[in-house]
């Protein structure tokens, strides 16, 4: 898909509207993996909307994502950024071989205590 | 009281204790969890992307078998929890999703999120009321220094959860005073711990767990108490200087004498 419908098609399916952020970086201000986030996500919100997706597919922060919903809460103009990210993560994994976690580097991930959410949540997340 | 439950899949394997202990105080205090024949996974994160309906799909027929018994579902797990109540919201809410799921189900009556979520807390705050909890406990955890973990997932986003508010939240704190403990504030109460990463960025956990943790014990916490078994074992395992980290249902089960 060529970048201009694939950044529609990222805002289409994540339910949210880039177009109201107003830049004030709350959401970054907020967030608990801002130093594990490549991009930082008032950035992410402002490079979905410039239609910069090639870079947001190829970053390491849809993956350091908390999905912990701070911003989300924090947003003063209900922007979501969490859904754009997620978005973003999807494109990339639902494309063919492109799993993030692959199922056979699970085993040797597990210890005695971790429970099974664990696991179902990287799947989730990670996986189609 | 009886109610529809869905434990989830990690309250039948590791957080066994949480199960446990929730039906023991349910039946102590009067109410009764009745447990959804042939439940399935709720997938521990819920699909924000808005055409993703097979991962929906569990939550759905969850909440239809509590309709279809005429209850409200009642959950434990605070990933359940949340999954579970925010597909509810897509249902009651957004057409697009509830008429891709209910063309795949092809239910007798269709389902557009009538089911009322509860979580387990709500139960104890608003149908058993807290002062009774009060009024039943034997062994009160007088003097002890509680940490309420709400963690991410058990209260946001506000408005689609709806338990309590998310940025000031009461309920922990006010299950632990009735319990006869104190409860202690501390900054980090509400920020995720970073549990979902544990299997593919362990070092973001450990960072994020250890922050947690070391933020409640400068703030004089000796526990923590937390209803999500990531959660748990994320402070546990991962954090640096642990503490330690009960279900607030074992705390509940502990002070009305249970044990
Ligand atoms: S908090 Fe909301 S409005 Fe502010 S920068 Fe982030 S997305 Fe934009
Ligand atoms: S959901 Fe992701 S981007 Fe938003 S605050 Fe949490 S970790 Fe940061």
């Amino acid at each position: 898909m060529e970048t201009k419908n694939l950044t529609q098609e990222v805002i289409r399916i994540s339910g949210a509207n880039p177009k109201k952020c107003m830049k004030c970086g709350k959401c970054t201000a907020t967030c608990p993996a801002f130093d594990q986030m490549d991009i930082h996500p008032h950035q992410f919100v402002d490079m979905v909307i410039n239609g910069r997706l090639e870079e947001l597919l190829n970053s390491r922060g849809i993956y350091n994502c908390l999905s912990c919903f701070a911003c989300m809460e924090r947003c003063p103009r209900s922007v979501e950024p969490a859904r754009l990210i997620e978005a973003v993560r999807m494109a990339v994994v639902r494309q063919k071989e492109n799993n993030h976690l692959k199922p056979d580097a699970i085993p040797a991930l597990l210890d005695d205590e971790l429970p099974q959410q664990a696991i179902t949540s990287a799947l989730r997340k990670y996986m189609k | 009281m009886e109610f529809s439950y869905f434990p989830g899949c990690t309250l039948k394997t590791k957080g066994k204790e949480l199960d446990i202990s929730a039906r023991a105080c349910a039946q102590a205090l009067g109410f009764t969890l009745d447990e959804l024949k042939d439940w399935q996974c709720c997938g521990a994160v819920y699909p924000q992307a808005t055409d993703e309906i097979a991962t929906r799909l569990s939550s759905v027929r969850a909440l239809v078998a509590a309709r279809d018994k005429g209850q409200e579902l009642v959950t434990l797990c605070s990933a359940c929890h949340h999954v579970i109540k925010r597909v509810n919201g897509d249902l009651a809410n957004r057409e697009d999703i509830r008429s891709k799921v209910n063309a795949y189900l092809k239910l007798d009556t269709p389902y557009e999120g009538e089911t009322s979520v509860l979580h387990y807390l709500e139960v104890l705050r608003d149908r058993v009321g807290f002062d009774n909890i009060a009024a039943a406990v034997k062994n009160p955890l007088t003097g002890k220094k509680i940490g309420a973990y709400y963690g991410c997932l058990l209260l946001r986003p506000g408005k689609e959860m709806q338990m309590d508010d998310p940025e000031n939240p009461t309920i922990l704190e006010d299950f632990i005073r009735a319990l006869g403990a104190d409860p202690v504030y501390y900054a980090q109460r509400n920020e995720c711990c970073g549990g979902y990463q544990t299997l593919e960025n362990k070092p973001q956990a450990q960072k994020r767990a250890t922050s947690v943790v070391d933020n409640a014990a400068a703030c004089g916490a000796e526990m923590l108490i937390t209803a999500c078994p990531l959660c748990l074992y994320n402070l546990t395992q991962n954090a640096e200087n642990p503490l330690p980290v009960k279900y607030f249902t074992e705390l509940l089960a502990q002070a009305l004498g249970l044990e």
